[in-house]
Protein backbone atom coordinates (compact mmCIF):
# COMPACT_ATOMS: atom_id res chain seq x y z
CA UNK A 1 0.00 0.00 0.00
CA UNK A 2 1.10 3.51 -0.68
CA UNK A 3 1.74 5.85 2.08
CA UNK A 4 -0.36 9.03 0.23
CA UNK A 5 -2.82 8.42 -2.53
CA UNK A 6 -4.01 11.09 -4.34
CA UNK A 7 -7.09 10.14 -6.26
CA UNK A 8 -9.08 12.10 -9.15
CA UNK A 9 -7.66 15.55 -7.62
CA UNK A 10 -9.45 18.78 -9.21
CA UNK A 11 -9.09 21.88 -8.08
CA UNK A 12 -10.68 24.92 -9.63
CA UNK A 13 -10.35 28.97 -8.57
CA UNK A 14 -13.49 30.22 -9.61
CA UNK A 15 -13.39 29.54 -13.61
CA UNK A 16 -9.73 28.90 -13.53
CA UNK A 17 -9.12 25.12 -13.55
CA UNK A 18 -5.62 24.45 -11.88
CA UNK A 19 -5.66 20.76 -11.17
CA UNK A 20 -7.86 18.07 -13.39
CA UNK A 21 -8.39 14.54 -12.57
CA UNK A 22 -4.66 14.01 -10.72
CA UNK A 23 -4.29 10.78 -9.66
CA UNK A 24 -0.50 10.42 -7.61
CA UNK A 25 0.42 7.05 -5.31
CA UNK A 26 3.19 8.32 -3.16
CA UNK A 27 5.32 4.96 -1.15
CA UNK A 28 6.96 4.83 1.94
CA UNK A 29 10.27 5.10 2.07
CA UNK A 30 11.19 6.36 -1.47
CA UNK A 31 12.29 9.28 -2.87
CA UNK A 32 9.19 10.73 -5.48
CA UNK A 33 9.40 13.99 -7.29
CA UNK A 34 6.75 15.92 -9.38
CA UNK A 35 8.31 17.78 -11.31
CA UNK A 36 6.77 20.33 -14.37
CA UNK A 37 6.86 23.36 -16.06
CA UNK A 38 5.97 26.76 -14.04
CA UNK A 39 2.55 26.96 -13.24
CA UNK A 40 1.31 23.72 -13.59
CA UNK A 41 -0.07 22.81 -10.54
CA UNK A 42 2.30 21.78 -8.58
CA UNK A 43 2.43 23.78 -5.47
CA UNK A 44 -1.17 23.49 -5.29
CA UNK A 45 -0.82 19.68 -4.86
CA UNK A 46 1.10 20.29 -1.59
CA UNK A 47 -1.63 23.00 -0.15
CA UNK A 48 -4.17 19.86 -1.02
CA UNK A 49 -2.02 17.44 0.35
CA UNK A 50 -1.37 19.75 3.89
CA UNK A 51 -5.07 20.95 3.99
CA UNK A 52 -4.40 24.81 3.61
CA UNK A 53 -6.82 24.22 0.93
CA UNK A 54 -10.00 21.85 0.08
CA UNK A 55 -9.89 20.03 -3.26
CA UNK A 56 -13.19 21.17 -5.83
CA UNK A 57 -13.11 17.24 -6.10
CA UNK A 58 -11.38 13.91 -5.60
CA UNK A 59 -9.53 12.26 -2.30
CA UNK A 60 -6.22 12.71 -0.69
CA UNK A 61 -5.85 9.51 1.55
CA UNK A 62 -2.48 8.79 4.22
CA UNK A 63 -2.11 5.82 5.47
CA UNK A 64 -5.47 4.69 4.21
CA UNK A 65 -6.85 7.24 6.43
CA UNK A 66 -9.06 9.83 3.90
CA UNK A 67 -7.77 13.51 4.87
CA UNK A 68 -10.97 15.10 4.18
CA UNK A 69 -12.04 17.69 6.40
CA UNK A 70 -9.13 17.18 8.62
CA UNK A 71 -7.34 20.78 9.83
CA UNK A 72 -4.24 21.26 8.75
CA UNK A 73 -2.26 20.91 12.13
CA UNK A 74 -4.22 17.39 12.78
CA UNK A 75 -2.48 16.45 9.35
CA UNK A 76 0.98 17.32 10.50
CA UNK A 77 0.24 15.69 13.77
CA UNK A 78 -0.38 12.20 11.51
CA UNK A 79 2.71 12.24 9.75
CA UNK A 80 3.15 14.95 6.98
CA UNK A 81 5.63 17.80 7.46
CA UNK A 82 6.46 19.99 4.21
CA UNK A 83 8.87 22.94 3.84
CA UNK A 84 7.78 26.16 1.22
CA UNK A 85 8.98 27.36 -1.99
CA UNK A 86 9.48 30.99 -0.31
CA UNK A 87 10.97 29.90 2.79
CA UNK A 88 8.98 30.67 5.84
CA UNK A 89 11.26 30.11 8.64
CA UNK A 90 10.28 32.13 11.83
CA UNK A 91 13.29 35.15 11.38
CA UNK A 92 12.99 36.55 15.30
CA UNK A 93 13.32 33.36 17.18
CA UNK A 94 16.51 31.27 17.31
CA UNK A 95 17.55 28.17 15.37
CA UNK A 96 16.66 26.00 18.19
CA UNK A 97 13.68 27.62 18.89
CA UNK A 98 12.59 27.13 15.34
CA UNK A 99 13.37 23.24 15.58
CA UNK A 100 12.19 23.21 18.89
CA UNK A 101 8.33 24.70 17.45
CA UNK A 102 8.04 21.75 14.97
CA UNK A 103 7.72 19.76 18.50
CA UNK A 104 4.85 21.45 19.68
CA UNK A 105 2.22 18.16 19.44
CA UNK A 106 4.95 16.36 21.00
CA UNK A 107 5.38 17.57 24.37
CA UNK A 108 1.93 16.93 25.98
CA UNK A 109 2.69 18.58 29.46
CA UNK A 110 -0.48 20.73 31.14
CA UNK A 111 -0.59 24.20 32.15
CA UNK A 112 0.77 22.77 35.97
CA UNK A 113 3.56 20.73 35.43
CA UNK A 114 4.13 24.14 32.89
CA UNK A 115 3.70 26.55 35.77
CA UNK A 116 5.50 24.82 38.50
CA UNK A 117 8.36 23.29 36.69
CA UNK A 118 7.85 19.52 37.38
CA UNK A 119 10.66 16.95 37.00
CA UNK A 120 8.01 15.89 33.93
CA UNK A 121 7.93 19.02 32.42
CA UNK A 122 11.81 19.88 33.09
CA UNK A 123 12.71 16.02 31.28
CA UNK A 124 10.37 16.34 28.13
CA UNK A 125 11.79 20.20 27.42
CA UNK A 126 15.30 18.72 27.79
CA UNK A 127 14.75 15.64 25.33
CA UNK A 128 12.98 17.79 22.90
CA UNK A 129 16.09 20.26 23.06
CA UNK A 130 18.59 16.92 22.71
CA UNK A 131 16.24 16.22 19.33
CA UNK A 132 16.20 19.81 18.35
CA UNK A 133 19.87 19.69 18.43
CA UNK A 134 20.69 16.50 16.49
CA UNK A 135 18.23 17.49 14.01
CA UNK A 136 20.49 20.60 13.39
CA UNK A 137 23.38 18.86 13.41
CA UNK A 138 21.93 16.39 10.78
CA UNK A 139 21.78 19.41 8.58
CA UNK A 140 24.61 21.11 10.26
CA UNK A 141 23.92 24.14 11.63
CA UNK A 142 24.04 22.94 15.34
CA UNK A 143 27.03 25.57 15.85
CA UNK A 144 24.50 28.23 15.35
CA UNK A 145 21.45 27.01 17.67
CA UNK A 146 21.37 30.12 19.04
CA UNK A 147 21.94 32.85 16.45
CA UNK A 148 18.31 34.15 15.32
CA UNK A 149 17.27 32.49 12.20
CA UNK A 150 17.55 36.18 10.28
CA UNK A 151 21.15 35.83 10.49
CA UNK A 152 21.64 32.86 7.97
CA UNK A 153 22.42 32.69 4.28
CA UNK A 154 19.74 31.69 1.58
CA UNK A 155 20.75 28.22 1.66
CA UNK A 156 20.83 27.97 5.55
CA UNK A 157 17.18 29.20 6.07
CA UNK A 158 16.45 26.54 3.79
CA UNK A 159 18.52 23.61 5.43
CA UNK A 160 16.94 25.05 8.86
CA UNK A 161 13.19 24.93 7.64
CA UNK A 162 14.28 21.23 5.93
CA UNK A 163 15.32 20.56 10.08
CA UNK A 164 12.14 22.00 11.40
CA UNK A 165 10.17 19.86 9.41
CA UNK A 166 11.97 16.98 10.46
CA UNK A 167 11.58 17.82 14.28
CA UNK A 168 7.49 17.04 13.50
CA UNK A 169 8.72 13.43 13.61
CA UNK A 170 6.98 12.81 9.81
CA UNK A 171 6.51 9.82 8.03
CA UNK A 172 5.95 11.67 4.78
CA UNK A 173 8.01 15.26 4.00
CA UNK A 174 6.81 17.62 1.40
CA UNK A 175 9.31 19.35 0.03
CA UNK A 176 9.21 22.59 -2.10
CA UNK A 177 11.47 23.27 -4.36
CA UNK A 178 14.09 22.45 -1.87
CA UNK A 179 17.39 23.19 -3.90
CA UNK A 180 16.07 26.77 -5.36
CA UNK A 181 18.75 29.44 -5.16
CA UNK A 182 21.39 27.20 -4.08
CA UNK A 183 24.86 26.91 -5.82
CA UNK A 184 26.09 23.03 -7.17
CA UNK A 185 28.04 21.96 -4.27
CA UNK A 186 25.28 23.50 -1.66
CA UNK A 187 22.66 21.50 -3.61
CA UNK A 188 25.11 17.91 -4.16
CA UNK A 189 25.14 18.31 0.05
CA UNK A 190 21.60 18.62 0.25
CA UNK A 191 21.15 15.62 -2.14
CA UNK A 192 23.02 13.40 -0.01
CA UNK A 193 20.97 14.59 2.67
CA UNK A 194 17.66 14.13 1.28
CA UNK A 195 19.02 10.35 0.54
CA UNK A 196 20.11 10.04 4.60
CA UNK A 197 16.53 10.92 5.10
CA UNK A 198 15.25 8.15 2.75
CA UNK A 199 17.44 5.73 4.42
CA UNK A 200 16.05 6.78 7.81
CA UNK A 201 13.23 5.35 6.85
CA UNK A 202 11.19 9.01 5.73
CA UNK A 203 8.99 8.85 2.39
CA UNK A 204 10.32 11.92 0.50
CA UNK A 205 7.61 13.71 -1.59
CA UNK A 206 9.56 16.26 -3.65
CA UNK A 207 8.90 19.84 -6.28
CA UNK A 208 11.59 20.39 -8.44
CA UNK A 209 12.57 22.13 -11.27
CA UNK A 210 15.70 21.49 -11.42
CA UNK A 211 16.01 18.26 -13.69
CA UNK A 212 19.47 16.74 -13.39
CA UNK A 213 18.89 17.20 -9.76
CA UNK A 214 15.69 15.16 -9.92
CA UNK A 215 16.75 12.60 -12.42
CA UNK A 216 20.16 11.82 -10.05
CA UNK A 217 17.72 11.44 -6.98
CA UNK A 218 14.68 10.31 -7.30
CA UNK A 219 13.08 6.74 -7.06
CA UNK A 220 10.02 7.46 -9.24
CA UNK A 221 9.05 11.01 -11.12
CA UNK A 222 5.35 12.48 -11.84
CA UNK A 223 5.21 14.99 -14.57
CA UNK A 224 2.30 17.61 -14.49
CA UNK A 225 1.43 19.95 -17.05
CA UNK A 226 -1.39 22.41 -17.18
CA UNK A 227 -3.37 20.75 -14.27
CA UNK A 228 -2.99 17.34 -15.39
CA UNK A 229 -0.21 14.45 -14.88
CA UNK A 230 1.49 13.65 -18.28
CA UNK A 231 3.78 10.75 -17.18
CA UNK A 232 4.83 8.82 -14.20
CA UNK A 233 7.76 6.22 -13.96
CA UNK A 234 11.24 5.73 -12.86
CA UNK A 235 13.55 8.66 -14.23
CA UNK A 236 15.08 6.64 -16.95
CA UNK A 237 11.82 6.26 -18.56
CA UNK A 238 10.14 10.40 -17.77
CA UNK A 239 13.85 11.09 -19.31
CA UNK A 240 12.83 9.96 -22.50
CA UNK A 241 9.24 10.08 -22.88
CA UNK A 242 8.30 12.13 -25.63
CA UNK A 243 4.77 13.99 -23.87
CA UNK A 244 7.53 15.03 -21.29
CA UNK A 245 10.53 16.19 -23.70
CA UNK A 246 7.39 18.35 -25.69
CA UNK A 247 6.36 19.63 -22.44
CA UNK A 248 9.76 21.26 -21.21
CA UNK A 249 11.54 21.33 -24.88
CA UNK A 250 8.32 22.32 -27.00
CA UNK A 251 8.11 20.00 -30.43
CA UNK A 252 10.68 17.82 -31.46
CA UNK A 253 11.29 19.63 -34.76
CA UNK A 254 11.64 23.38 -32.60
CA UNK A 255 14.21 21.10 -30.36
CA UNK A 256 16.31 19.91 -32.80
CA UNK A 257 16.89 24.14 -33.93
CA UNK A 258 18.87 24.65 -30.66
CA UNK B 1 12.01 55.61 58.96
CA UNK B 2 9.54 58.58 59.73
CA UNK B 3 10.61 60.16 56.40
CA UNK B 4 9.33 56.41 54.55
CA UNK B 5 6.18 57.18 56.36
CA UNK B 6 5.89 60.23 54.71
CA UNK B 7 7.19 59.44 51.19
CA UNK B 8 4.20 56.66 51.50
CA UNK B 9 1.43 59.15 52.68
CA UNK B 10 2.34 61.37 49.70
CA UNK B 11 3.45 58.65 47.09
CA UNK B 12 1.55 55.45 47.82
CA UNK B 13 -1.48 55.92 45.08
CA UNK B 14 1.32 56.80 42.62
CA UNK B 15 3.47 53.07 43.54
CA UNK B 16 0.22 51.34 43.26
CA UNK B 17 -0.94 52.61 39.93
CA UNK B 18 2.60 51.93 38.56
CA UNK B 19 1.95 48.11 39.86
CA UNK B 20 -1.85 48.25 38.40
CA UNK B 21 -0.12 49.75 35.21
CA UNK B 22 2.59 47.12 34.84
CA UNK B 23 0.00 44.24 35.37
CA UNK B 24 -1.71 45.45 32.55
CA UNK B 25 0.94 46.59 30.27
CA UNK B 26 1.75 42.44 30.87
CA UNK B 27 -1.58 41.61 30.19
CA UNK B 28 -1.68 43.27 26.47
CA UNK B 29 2.11 41.78 25.84
CA UNK B 30 0.51 38.43 26.13
CA UNK B 31 -1.72 39.21 23.63
CA UNK B 32 0.29 40.96 21.66
CA UNK B 33 2.81 37.97 21.91
CA UNK B 34 0.88 35.90 19.96
CA UNK B 35 0.07 38.40 16.85
CA UNK B 36 -2.79 39.93 18.54
CA UNK B 37 -3.68 43.51 17.87
CA UNK B 38 -6.42 43.89 20.75
CA UNK B 39 -7.96 47.07 22.07
CA UNK B 40 -9.91 45.35 24.25
CA UNK B 41 -7.61 45.16 27.35
CA UNK B 42 -9.50 48.41 29.20
CA UNK B 43 -12.92 47.15 28.80
CA UNK B 44 -11.46 43.40 30.54
CA UNK B 45 -10.24 46.20 32.92
CA UNK B 46 -13.61 47.21 33.28
CA UNK B 47 -15.48 44.35 33.72
CA UNK B 48 -12.95 42.97 36.33
CA UNK B 49 -13.64 46.34 38.43
CA UNK B 50 -17.11 46.32 37.97
CA UNK B 51 -17.52 42.41 38.79
CA UNK B 52 -15.17 42.84 42.28
CA UNK B 53 -16.97 45.95 43.32
CA UNK B 54 -19.91 44.75 43.21
CA UNK B 55 -19.49 41.48 44.93
CA UNK B 56 -17.85 43.47 47.59
CA UNK B 57 -20.47 45.90 47.97
CA UNK B 58 -23.48 44.34 47.54
CA UNK B 59 -22.54 41.18 48.47
CA UNK B 60 -19.47 41.27 51.30
CA UNK B 61 -17.68 38.82 49.20
CA UNK B 62 -14.19 38.59 50.86
CA UNK B 63 -11.48 40.08 48.24
CA UNK B 64 -9.76 37.46 47.17
CA UNK B 65 -12.57 36.04 46.39
CA UNK B 66 -13.61 39.31 44.75
CA UNK B 67 -10.69 39.25 42.69
CA UNK B 68 -11.19 35.75 41.60
CA UNK B 69 -14.53 36.86 40.71
CA UNK B 70 -12.50 40.06 38.54
CA UNK B 71 -10.48 37.65 36.51
CA UNK B 72 -13.43 35.02 35.63
CA UNK B 73 -15.86 37.65 33.97
CA UNK B 74 -13.39 38.77 31.93
CA UNK B 75 -12.61 35.55 30.60
CA UNK B 76 -15.54 34.20 29.99
CA UNK B 77 -16.49 37.25 28.12
CA UNK B 78 -13.05 36.64 26.43
CA UNK B 79 -14.20 33.11 25.02
CA UNK B 80 -17.11 34.68 23.81
CA UNK B 81 -16.06 37.26 21.52
CA UNK B 82 -12.54 35.68 21.06
CA UNK B 83 -14.36 32.64 19.03
CA UNK B 84 -15.83 35.14 16.17
CA UNK B 85 -13.55 38.41 16.15
CA UNK B 86 -9.83 36.38 16.18
CA UNK B 87 -10.31 34.82 12.69
CA UNK B 88 -9.66 38.25 12.07
CA UNK B 89 -5.76 39.72 11.96
CA UNK B 90 -4.01 43.12 12.07
CA UNK B 91 -5.77 46.41 11.77
CA UNK B 92 -9.26 44.43 11.42
CA UNK B 93 -8.86 42.84 14.77
CA UNK B 94 -7.59 46.03 16.36
CA UNK B 95 -11.02 47.71 14.99
CA UNK B 96 -13.14 44.75 16.33
CA UNK B 97 -11.92 44.50 19.46
CA UNK B 98 -12.36 48.73 19.69
CA UNK B 99 -15.99 48.32 19.22
CA UNK B 100 -16.74 45.45 21.97
CA UNK B 101 -14.56 48.28 24.30
CA UNK B 102 -16.99 50.78 23.09
CA UNK B 103 -19.92 48.16 23.52
CA UNK B 104 -18.89 47.64 27.41
CA UNK B 105 -18.34 51.03 28.07
CA UNK B 106 -21.67 51.73 26.81
CA UNK B 107 -22.98 49.22 28.26
CA UNK B 108 -21.70 49.76 31.79
CA UNK B 109 -23.15 53.59 31.02
CA UNK B 110 -26.61 52.29 30.96
CA UNK B 111 -26.91 49.78 33.24
CA UNK B 112 -29.12 49.93 36.45
CA UNK B 113 -26.46 47.69 38.65
CA UNK B 114 -23.12 49.31 37.32
CA UNK B 115 -24.67 52.96 38.99
CA UNK B 116 -24.96 54.54 35.20
CA UNK B 117 -22.67 57.27 34.77
CA UNK B 118 -22.15 58.14 38.05
CA UNK B 119 -20.07 54.91 38.61
CA UNK B 120 -19.65 53.22 41.86
CA UNK B 121 -18.89 54.91 45.06
CA UNK B 122 -17.68 53.86 48.53
CA UNK B 123 -15.91 51.12 46.79
CA UNK B 124 -13.87 49.28 50.10
CA UNK B 125 -10.47 50.13 50.39
CA UNK B 126 -8.75 46.49 50.42
CA UNK B 127 -6.08 46.55 47.63
CA UNK B 128 -3.02 46.78 50.03
CA UNK B 129 0.74 47.06 49.01
CA UNK B 130 0.73 43.36 49.51
CA UNK B 131 -1.70 42.56 46.97
CA UNK B 132 -0.03 43.98 44.40
CA UNK B 133 3.23 42.84 44.84
CA UNK B 134 2.08 39.03 45.19
CA UNK B 135 0.38 39.31 41.95
CA UNK B 136 2.29 41.51 39.88
CA UNK B 137 5.24 38.90 40.76
CA UNK B 138 2.98 35.50 40.31
CA UNK B 139 1.46 36.99 37.13
CA UNK B 140 5.61 38.30 36.44
CA UNK B 141 6.48 34.90 36.76
CA UNK B 142 3.69 32.73 35.08
CA UNK B 143 4.38 34.77 31.96
CA UNK B 144 8.52 33.57 32.28
CA UNK B 145 7.18 30.31 32.49
CA UNK B 146 4.90 30.58 29.19
CA UNK B 147 7.78 32.24 27.42
CA UNK B 148 9.68 29.07 27.83
CA UNK B 149 7.25 26.24 27.25
CA UNK B 150 5.86 25.11 24.52
CA UNK B 151 3.15 27.40 24.61
CA UNK B 152 5.52 30.35 24.78
CA UNK B 153 7.00 29.30 21.05
CA UNK B 154 3.62 28.58 19.77
CA UNK B 155 2.27 32.15 20.30
CA UNK B 156 5.92 33.66 18.70
CA UNK B 157 5.37 31.09 15.88
CA UNK B 158 2.06 32.31 15.45
CA UNK B 159 3.05 36.16 15.84
CA UNK B 160 5.96 35.43 12.82
CA UNK B 161 4.01 33.30 10.51
CA UNK B 162 0.44 31.74 11.07
CA UNK B 163 0.26 29.54 7.76
CA UNK B 164 3.83 27.89 9.14
CA UNK B 165 2.74 27.61 12.62
CA UNK B 166 -0.33 25.78 11.79
CA UNK B 167 1.90 23.16 9.68
CA UNK B 168 4.49 22.75 12.53
CA UNK B 169 0.97 21.32 14.13
CA UNK B 170 -0.14 24.05 16.17
CA UNK B 171 -3.89 24.37 16.35
CA UNK B 172 -3.66 28.31 15.57
CA UNK B 173 -7.53 29.42 16.66
CA UNK B 174 -7.54 27.81 20.47
CA UNK B 175 -3.32 28.74 21.01
CA UNK B 176 -4.95 32.64 19.93
CA UNK B 177 -8.13 32.00 22.14
CA UNK B 178 -5.70 31.33 25.17
CA UNK B 179 -3.57 34.91 24.70
CA UNK B 180 -6.11 36.50 24.32
CA UNK B 181 -8.14 35.28 27.34
CA UNK B 182 -5.53 34.78 29.41
CA UNK B 183 -4.90 38.55 28.49
CA UNK B 184 -8.36 39.42 29.74
CA UNK B 185 -7.58 37.62 32.96
CA UNK B 186 -4.79 39.95 33.79
CA UNK B 187 -6.27 42.70 32.74
CA UNK B 188 -9.50 41.85 34.90
CA UNK B 189 -7.63 41.57 37.99
CA UNK B 190 -5.54 44.99 37.42
CA UNK B 191 -9.02 46.78 37.29
CA UNK B 192 -10.33 45.20 40.45
CA UNK B 193 -6.99 45.65 42.35
CA UNK B 194 -7.53 49.79 40.71
CA UNK B 195 -11.53 49.32 42.02
CA UNK B 196 -10.26 48.55 45.52
CA UNK B 197 -7.70 51.62 46.20
CA UNK B 198 -9.81 54.38 44.30
CA UNK B 199 -13.05 54.31 46.08
CA UNK B 200 -14.63 55.29 43.52
CA UNK B 201 -14.89 53.85 39.64
CA UNK B 202 -17.12 55.27 36.67
CA UNK B 203 -17.30 53.92 32.45
CA UNK B 204 -14.87 57.03 32.00
CA UNK B 205 -12.42 55.06 32.71
CA UNK B 206 -12.52 51.95 30.53
CA UNK B 207 -12.76 53.77 27.06
CA UNK B 208 -10.94 54.14 23.89
CA UNK B 209 -7.86 56.75 25.84
CA UNK B 210 -7.23 53.63 28.39
CA UNK B 211 -6.99 51.20 25.72
CA UNK B 212 -4.42 53.53 23.90
CA UNK B 213 -2.48 54.24 27.29
CA UNK B 214 -2.36 50.24 27.91
CA UNK B 215 -0.72 49.94 24.49
CA UNK B 216 1.33 52.96 24.85
CA UNK B 217 2.72 51.61 27.83
CA UNK B 218 3.63 48.24 26.40
CA UNK B 219 4.73 49.53 22.69
CA UNK B 220 7.16 52.15 24.74
CA UNK B 221 8.84 49.60 26.85
CA UNK B 222 8.99 47.10 24.08
CA UNK B 223 7.78 43.67 23.68
CA UNK B 224 10.77 41.54 23.57
CA UNK B 225 10.64 40.58 27.01
CA UNK B 226 9.08 41.43 29.93
CA UNK B 227 10.74 43.76 31.57
CA UNK B 228 9.79 46.05 28.53
CA UNK B 229 6.19 46.34 29.53
CA UNK B 230 6.81 46.95 33.32
CA UNK B 231 9.29 49.79 32.48
CA UNK B 232 6.97 51.25 30.09
CA UNK B 233 3.96 51.36 32.77
CA UNK B 234 6.38 52.85 35.07
CA UNK B 235 7.55 55.58 32.99
CA UNK B 236 4.01 56.83 31.45
CA UNK B 237 2.67 56.46 35.10
CA UNK B 238 5.22 58.62 37.10
CA UNK B 239 6.24 60.86 34.09
CA UNK B 240 2.73 63.02 34.13
CA UNK B 241 3.78 63.59 37.81
CA UNK B 242 7.59 64.37 36.79
CA UNK B 243 5.76 67.12 34.69
CA UNK B 244 2.92 68.62 36.13
CA UNK B 245 3.06 71.56 34.25
CA UNK B 246 2.52 69.51 30.78
CA UNK B 247 -0.51 68.21 32.98
CA UNK B 248 -3.19 69.06 30.51
CA UNK B 249 -1.12 67.88 27.39
CA UNK B 250 -1.10 64.52 29.34
CA UNK B 251 -2.09 62.53 26.06
CA UNK B 252 -0.59 64.80 23.30
CA UNK B 253 2.55 63.70 25.10
CA UNK B 254 1.80 60.41 25.21
CA UNK B 255 1.30 60.40 21.27
CA UNK B 256 4.15 61.83 20.95
CA UNK B 257 6.29 59.08 22.77
CA UNK B 258 4.57 56.83 20.70
CA UNK B 259 5.28 58.85 17.33
CA UNK B 260 9.04 59.17 18.75
CA UNK B 261 9.17 55.43 19.58
CA UNK B 262 7.64 53.79 16.72
CA UNK B 263 9.73 56.29 14.15
CA UNK B 264 13.24 55.77 16.12
CA UNK B 265 13.07 52.78 18.29
CA UNK B 266 10.48 50.39 16.82
CA UNK B 267 11.39 47.25 19.22
CA UNK B 268 11.00 49.71 22.51
CA UNK B 269 12.95 51.06 24.95
CA UNK B 270 13.97 47.57 26.43
CA UNK B 271 15.32 45.67 23.57
CA UNK B 272 17.13 42.33 25.43
CA UNK B 273 18.20 41.08 21.74
CA UNK B 274 19.91 45.03 21.14
CA UNK B 275 21.36 44.92 24.13
CA UNK B 276 23.09 41.16 23.65
CA UNK B 277 23.83 43.06 19.98
CA UNK B 278 25.84 45.72 21.71
CA UNK B 279 27.65 43.54 24.51
CA UNK B 280 28.43 41.14 21.31
CA UNK B 281 30.27 44.19 19.33
CA UNK B 282 32.07 45.83 22.62
CA UNK B 283 33.78 42.39 22.87
CA UNK B 284 34.48 42.17 19.45
CA UNK B 285 36.11 45.42 19.46
CA UNK B 286 37.90 44.95 22.63
CA UNK B 287 39.06 41.39 21.54
CA UNK B 288 40.66 43.31 18.08
CA UNK B 289 42.83 45.76 20.20
CA UNK B 290 46.73 44.06 21.10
Amino acid sequence: MSLLSIRGIGKHFGGLQVLEDVNIEVPGGAIFALIGPNGAGKTTVFNLVTGLIKPSSGSIAFEGRDLAGVPPHQITRLGIARTFQNIRIFPDMTLLENVMVGRHHLLNYGGLALLFATPAFREAERRSRERALELLSWVKLDHKADATADNLSYGEQRKLEFARALATEPKLLLLDEPVAGMNPSEKAVLMEEIRNIRDRGYGVFLIEHDMRFVMNLCDRVAVLNFGRIIAEGPPDEIRTHPDVIEAYLGRGDEAEVS
Amino acid sequence: MAAFADFWATYSTLVYSVGIHALLALSLWLTLSCGLLSLANAAFMGIGAYTAALLTLNLHWPFPAALLGGAVAPAVVALIIGAPTLRLSGVYLAMATLAFGEVTRILILNLQITGGPEGLNGIPLLTTGWYIVVILAVAGYGLARIRRSRLGRAFEAIREDEVAARLMGINVESHKLAAFTLGAVLAGVAGALNAHFTFFISPREYGFENAVDILTMTILGGTTSLIGPVLGASILTLLPELMRFLHAYRLAVNGLILVVVVLFLPTGLWDARRFRQLLKNRRARKGGQP
